[in-house]
């Protein structure tokens, strides 16, 4: 097999938080030794909650932020370590679309010169030749020659997420990080930039990393999915396997709060209802990080730290992986 | 038996650099008492304006309720003083908003809220009132309620201020809780944990919901009646698994159809067509039209009115007998 397009190993990011006047300084661990690989045409999502480190991963993997320690290689080379021509070179071949398309385009600046610039930042073509290359990338993203000169508040949601993407694309890269690429998008418009993802990775062959605290939408459209919490990978799996069993506490958790669309389907349903509060991420527990929720809970957990191992074809950070005690509560039929 | 609250053609409109924006138009429906009735639309649907029309939350200007009546225990909100209103907030209709750190006082402790909204509506000791609030935080599942009484906003979570705001919400006992996405805001593994309660909290308390959302995941797991929205008015009502089995609008099905991203066979999402930006003041005909696979040339022309198709049923649309199309 050849080598992954992109390739994160042990991706460490910790953040320094100034103590109070007497307290001692803190630290934020958002990643603790993050490792997943890319590989050619694929989506691979990554779902977690808020301050699982899923967005700071994606930061990391465009260096928009310097992570702690670790590596982030994009075709063999270390973009963390990479300088100028070099960095914008590999810069090229990852790029990123934000959640929100209100505060990521200028508004100031219209479709054209937005899509323009990313162009011209990256000497794609001759400066006669933008216009028509823009107004191709529109076309691939469903806008017309019209939006070519409005502003981002002459705009819908969708279309700007729409123009989001078409910049990205502009300098061809192979991997495009999306980073809740629709969550602040209205449920009737989601579909259609979804959709619009799905079809540029068929005609162009591009990579996703795909990060979203949506499960139920990352079952339908990743071919792998990382589950992340407190800064860890908890379980890797094909996505069909998720979706058929969850091997971690934590990801069974997240597949049952998936709102179903159906009344009787739901009220039926089995709901593992986690009690107890996210740690904070200032103060890692020794062990298992998910033990303070977990209703599997035993011993072992709150003493030592699980380690991410290989079963049943995927990676799981539990001690027990899918093989749990008897649950201590919690686990009621129907809300 | 008369509903608990009773909502008759109200009309809210918003004066804008733009015009006059139209956010609720005729806008009827009811709550039973002990009932779950969600309020669902997307943004712009006018759904959390009637929300706060119904305590006249609306700021003034530029808002203003240019109609209709909002009936609660035999008087009309819309009509009643100032000063008698502010007795209805908070013990008898007490609302829940989305964003939990808006809604609390950032520099008075939790306890002290409760205790307020409680002395504010009723005579009770301040140690009692104190009891009484550690006693919501138990229920509320507060893990150590006694030390969190003293505690501040920022020094919470976002799901256990959720949960305070919610205790707050429920002190009085009121017959009816205005929920406003009250878990929108929140973590999925958080949101199902507040679900849960307000489930719980509704059924021990005998307390109605309004709850306003665009989640279907949500209105399929906690609601009674649904009332869907789309550009300021009423489309469609029914009873949740009626309206779930056979939505009879195009817009609830298009809706439901977004929310099962269910995969189609060539591997696609279904798909709303997306319209231009909405305008104030908008043209003849059906405003969901230029958006819909099934209008007809009378949709772009004619406004269709609300009519039953089944006892029970209204809705807004021409093509509603023949749907599911």
């Amino acid at each position: 097999m050849s080598a992954p397009l992109l390739e994160v190993r042990e991706l460490v990011k910790r953040y320094p938080l100034g103590g109070g006047l007497f307290g001692s300084p803190q630290v934020v661990h958002a990643l603790e030794g993050v490792s997943l690989a890319l590989r050619a045409g694929e989506t691979l999502a990554v779902v977690g909650e808020s301050g699982c480190g899923k967005s700071t991963l994606a930061r990391c993997v465009l260096r928009l932020e310097a992570p702690t320690s670790g590596s982030v290689l994009v075709a063999g080379r270390d973009i963390v370590r990479a300088k100028g021509r070099e960095l914008r070179r590999l810069r090229k071949r990852v790029q990123i679309v934000f959640q929100d398309p209100y505060s990521s385009l200028n508004p100031r600046r219209t479709v054209f010169q937005a899509v323009a610039d990313a162009l011209r930042l990256h000497d794609i073509c001759k400066r006669k030749e933008r216009r028509a290359r823009v107004e191709r990338l529109l076309n691939r993203v469903g806008l017309g020659a019209d939006h070519m000169d409005r502003l981002p508040h002459e705009l819908s949601g969708g279309q700007r997420q729409r123009v989001a993407v078409a910049r990205a694309l502009a300098v061809e890269p192979e991997v495009l990080v999306c980073d809740e690429p629709v969550s602040a998008l209205d449920v009737s418009v989601q579909a259609q930039v979804i959709n619009l993802l799905k079809r540029l990775q068929r005609e162009l062959g591009i990579s996703y990393l795909f990060i979203s605290h949506n499960l139920g939408l990352v079952l339908q459209i990743a071919d792998r999915v990382a589950v992340m919490y407190l800064g860890r990978v908890v379980e890797l799996a094909e996505t069909r396997a998720l979706r058929a069993r969850a091997l971690h506490p934590y990801s069974e958790a997240l597949l049952s709060a998936v709102p179903v669309a159906d009344p009787q389907a739901t009220r039926r349903k089995r709901h593992l209802v986690l009690a107890g509060e996210i740690p904070s991420a200032t103060e890692m527990p020794p062990g298992c990080a998910f033990a303070s929720r977990c209703p599997y809970r035993q011993e072992i957990c709150t003493a030592e730290a699980p380690a991410l191992r290989l079963v049943e074809e995927r990676l799981v950070r539990c001690h027990f992986a899918g093989e749990w005690p008897a649950p201590a509560a919690a686990v009621a039929p129907g809300l | 038996m008369s509903a608990l609250l009773d909502i008759r053609g109200l009309s809210v409109e918003f004066r804008t650099s733009a015009g006059v924006l139209r956010a609720t138009e005729e806008l009827s429906f009811t709550v039973g008492r002990g009932e779950t009735v969600a309020l669902v639309g997307e943004s712009g649907s006018g759904k959390t304006t009637a929300a706060l029309s119904i305590l006249r939350l609306i700021p003034d200007p530029p808002g203003r309720i240019t109609g209709g009546e909002i009936r609660f225990g035999g008087r009309d909100l819309a009509a009643l003083p100032e000063r008698e209103l502010s007795d209805v907030r908070g013990r008898d209709i007490a609302m829940v908003f989305q964003d939990p750190l808006a809604a609390l006082n950032p520099i008075q402790t939790i306890g002290d809220q409760m205790t307020e909204m409680l002395r504010r509506h009723r005579k009770v000791a301040r140690e009692e009132a104190k009891e009484r609030a550690i006693e919501m935080l138990r229920l509320v599942g507060m893990p150590s309620p006694e030390r969190l009484f003293g505690r501040y906003p920022h020094s919470l979570s976002g799901g256990m201020r959720q949960r305070a705001i919610i205790g707050i919400a429920l002190m009085c006992h009121p017959q009816l809780l205005v929920a406003d996405e009250p878990t929108s805001a929140l973590d999925v593994t958080v949101q199902a944990q507040v679900l849960a309660l307000l489930l719980e909290l509704k059924r021990r308390l005998g307390m109605a919901v309004l709850l306003i959302t665009h989640d279907l995941g949500v209105v399929a797991e906690v609601a009674d009646q649904v009332v869907v929205m789309y550009a300021g008015r009423k489309v469609e009502e029914g009873e949740v698994n009626d309206i779930f089995a056979r939505p009879r609008h195009p817009y609830t099905a298009a809706l439901l159809d977004a929310a099962r991203l269910e995969l189609s066979r060539d591997g696609y999402l279904p798909e709303i067509p997306e319209s231009a930006p909405a305008h104030p003041g908008q043209a003849a005909g059906c405003s969901f039209a230029p958006r819909c696979a099934h209008a007809l040339a009378r949709c772009r022309s004619e406004t269709p009115r609300l009519e039953d198709v089944a006892p029970g049923r209204p809705v807004a649309c021409f093509r509603a007998a023949e749907m599911p199309i």
